[in-house]
């Protein structure tokens, strides 16, 4: 991004805001008599001074996700996840004496079109702050409009690190988060020594292999095999032999998608019981939600590494899992990163309320060390990089498609997106 | 990469592989036979045959949620009632497509390619709209599951052994209906000489509309079949589409015998290439492979010698 392709921007900036400027500030005038006899809440001139859509009594975010094409099928429970949230805070009395509305628009599974709606979203719309985003590639596609136009992008997944955008605040882990531990806990707990990784071919699995790699040998195992399939392959026996010739400890997998379902129906029905944990199968990308299309029954006995789990039993959880039942119907279920995607309106009205103004630059300076105790997952708090200290927990895989939780760590872990000695 | 490994130990593990390669093979036939008969016999690029192959998947999941909830007695027996209903189901809607949309595009066949490209997103939405975006799991009855083992090592999956013998079934089904039943006989005319066949008497429409409906419901058969391997979800009949294409041109698209030879030179060496070299490595080699056969024969591997 050159300042080149700024400047007419700028120019269009500089007379813009301008003339709006002084239309708020006439509107503020009149309307500050009024609004300090009905609410306490903070002048509208005070806490939005960059032309955000924030009036008296409401403040507009906005939500992209894809709820359209193949990637609808995970991004649903974020939309969901995003919506409780704001509404809750909505009745809970808003942010700043303002009631949030959102827009929401549809990233349709397609990266220039998520690069399309934020630049809607952030020029046309003026939100105050977005929540989206789902895979790495829409991420990438969006994160220069952000940094142009100077928007702030709550992201609800599980990624691959290396990234670290002052737009952006990543309430999902970064690859060490979940890696690391879950191998010392396999490792300690399940005496294994020899580890195959499997995953899609794409930047997350290839990341996250690496640094299971990496962090494998320093331990001293070994890592007898490593295979990556296209996205949406569906064939899976060729690899399961290789299992079966090299009997690994742990089958640590990264698949995604569709082939996450052929995967566990293959692997289950060519007679590797995973109750046995011979292999043992230990996987981080595998949520409550993509139980669903797997059936509990195909994947009963796997091991998957998450910060959150659906049958946490804290009372934060309890309550969240009620609403989000009573919300979204009682049989719907809920993955590491709807809970994710729960937390960005509530991080966002953290710093909101801290920062005592909506500005994205006040917003970005109060983010550091923001505490949410209410959090579903527990206690988090956000570091200065932008992403969350979070716990670290082992679920083993049910028959009802729910985890049980056998493993958390005592500290919270923290983030790391630029891991030395993992590159 | 051998040398760790006992003789027996490999041999079992190229007897596993040699099944591995098989179960692929039906697999493919399964997806591929469908479209021969539409691409292959009628000359119609279908890309909307995934979506028909996720509504047999859709039919089935139904079916198991209407036995488990008023007959569970049944439920061990479920999988065949499905597989009948996929085919009717997908058939009937295939029939519906050829009346409303495909017909027009006879003398037109790359337009149907936009057609029916369009017809697919359509089904997609649909579907997503009726059954929500998330996958939907079917339970499968539990003779289904597990595997048979063999010996120590070699175990096959009982499944695997169910998609080989309905591969066989319908192929030979198909084969009979194609070359040995007076219908088969009415569509190799009309595909070789519309207004000839027309002027001999055969109702050159109602034998359209059975063949793309034929060749849908077997969409649909195997699109049922495939829950037990794959994912069912809106966008699901994707990951097949081009698998598909590609087994029915490498085969040479007016021929049967083509179509299942290319199916198994495809499932084989992309089977053995898998097991040396990493997934997407062995899939490029495959891809290479098949564009380099087709550079030197155009018409695929199998084609018909007649006078143009």
């Amino acid at each position: 991004m050159g300042t080149l392709d700024n400047a007419p921007l700028v120019d269009l900036g500089g007379r813009l805001p301008s003339l709006m400027k002084g239309l708020a500030a006439a509107v503020a005038g009149v309307t500050l008599a009024f609004s300090a006899a009905v609410s306490a809440a903070p002048a509208t001139s005070e806490v939005n001074t960059t032309d955000l859509a924030v009036t008296d009594d409401t403040v507009t975010v906005g939500i992209l996700h894809s709820v359209t094409g193949t990637m609808a099928i995970s991004e649903t429970g974020s939309v969901q996840a995003e919506k409780l949230a704001i509404e809750q805070i909505n009745a809970m009395g808003g942010v700043l004496g303002r009631q949030i509305e959102y827009v929401q628009e549809d990233g349709a599974s397609d990266w220039p079109t998520f690069a399309e709606k934020s630049r809607k979203l952030l020029l046309q719309d003026k939100v105050a702050s977005v929540f989206g985003c789902w895979t790495s590639a829409s991420r990438k596609a969006v994160l220069p409009v952000f940094e142009q136009y100077n928007g702030m992008l709550y992201y609800p997944t599980f990624y691959e690190g290396l990234e670290q955008s002052p737009n952006v605040i990543y309430t999902g882990q970064e690859a060490t988060q979940q890696i690391l531990a879950g191998i010392d806990w396999v490792v300690k707990e399940k005496g294994a020594k020899t580890f195959y990784l499997l995953g899609s071919d794409y930047i997350w699995p290839r990341t996250s292999n690496k640094i299971a790699r990496k962090h494998i040998e320093k331990l001293g195992l070994k890592v007898v095999g490593e295979d990556y399939y296209p996205l949406g392959h569906t064939q899976f026996n060729s690899v399961i032999n290789k299992f079966k010739l090299k009997k690994p400890d742990v089958i640590f997998a990264s698949v995604v998608g569709g082939s996450n379902v052929a995967f566990y129906k293959q692997l289950n029905a060519a007679g590797i019981d995973m109750t046995k944990e011979k292999p043992l199968v230990l996987t981080i990308s595998v949520t409550e939600d993509e139980i669903l299309g797997i059936g509990g029954e195909n994947i009963v006995g796997a091991y998957a590494s998450m910060k959150y789990f659906q049958s946490l039993t804290n009372s934060n959880n309890v309550e969240f899992v009620k609403a989000f039942k009573k919300r979204w119907g009682d049989d719907i279920v809920i993955g590491d990163v709807t809970q994710a995607a729960y937390l960005g309106p509530w991080l966002w009205k953290a710093a909101v309320e801290k920062a005592g103004s909506f500005d994205v630059d006040k917003v970005r300076a109060a983010s550091p060390d923001i505490e949410l105790t209410t959090a579903p997952e527990g206690y988090v708090k956000v570091h200065p990089n932008h992403h969350l200290w979070s716990k670290t927990r082992i679920g083993n895989a049910k028959l009802d498609g729910q985890y049980e939780i056998v493993y958390e760590t005592d500290e919270l872990i923290e983030p790391n997106p630029f891991p030395e000695g993992y590159q | 990469m051998f040398a760790d490994y006992t003789t027996s130990e490999l041999m079992s593990i190229f007897a596993m592989q040699g099944f591995s390669g098989l179960i692929l093979f039906s697999v493919f036939v399964l997806m591929a036979l469908g479209l021969a008969i539409i691409f292959g016999q009628m000359g119609v690029i279908n890309m909307a045959h995934g979506e028909f192959m996720i509504l047999g998947a859709y039919v089935t999941y139904l079916t198991s949620n209407v036995f488990s909830e008023y007959m569970p007695a049944l439920f061990g027996g479920y999988f065949f009632v499905a597989m009948i209903l996929a085919f009717i189901a997908a058939g009937a809607l295939g029939m519906l497509v050829e009346w409303a949309m495909i017909r027009h595009l006879y003398h037109r066949p790359l337009d149907t390619l936009l057609a029916t490209w369009g017809l697919s997103l359509i089904l997609q939405q649909l579907y997503r709209t009726i059954f929500g975006a998330r996958e939907v799991g079917v339970t499968l009855p539990d003779w289904l599951m597990g595997s048979v083992q063999i010996t120590d090592i070699i175990e096959v999956p009982i499944n695997g052994i169910f998609v080989m013998t309905l591969a066989v079934g319908i192929s030979v089904l198909i084969a009979a209906l194609m070359y040995r039943s007076r219908w088969g006989i009415q569509v190799r005319s009309v595909v070789q000489n519309r207004p000839m066949a027309g002027a001999v008497g055969i109702n050159t429409a109602r034998v359209d509309r059975l063949t793309f409906g034929l060749g849908c419901g077997i969409a649909g058969v195997a699109g049922s079949a495939f829950t037990m391997i794959g994912s069912t979800g809106p966008t699901s009949g994707q990951l097949y589409i081009v698998d598909t294409f590609l087994v029915v041109v490498f085969g040479g698209a007016a021929s049967l015998l083509g179509t299942i030879a290319s199916a198994f030179t495809i499932s084989q060496a992309q089977s053995t290439m898998e097991f040396f070299l990493s997934g997407s490595m062995a899939k490029v080699l495959t891809l290479l492979f098949v564009v380099f056969i087709l550079m030197l024969r155009p018409q695929g591997l199998f084609s018909l010698k007649v006078r143009r």
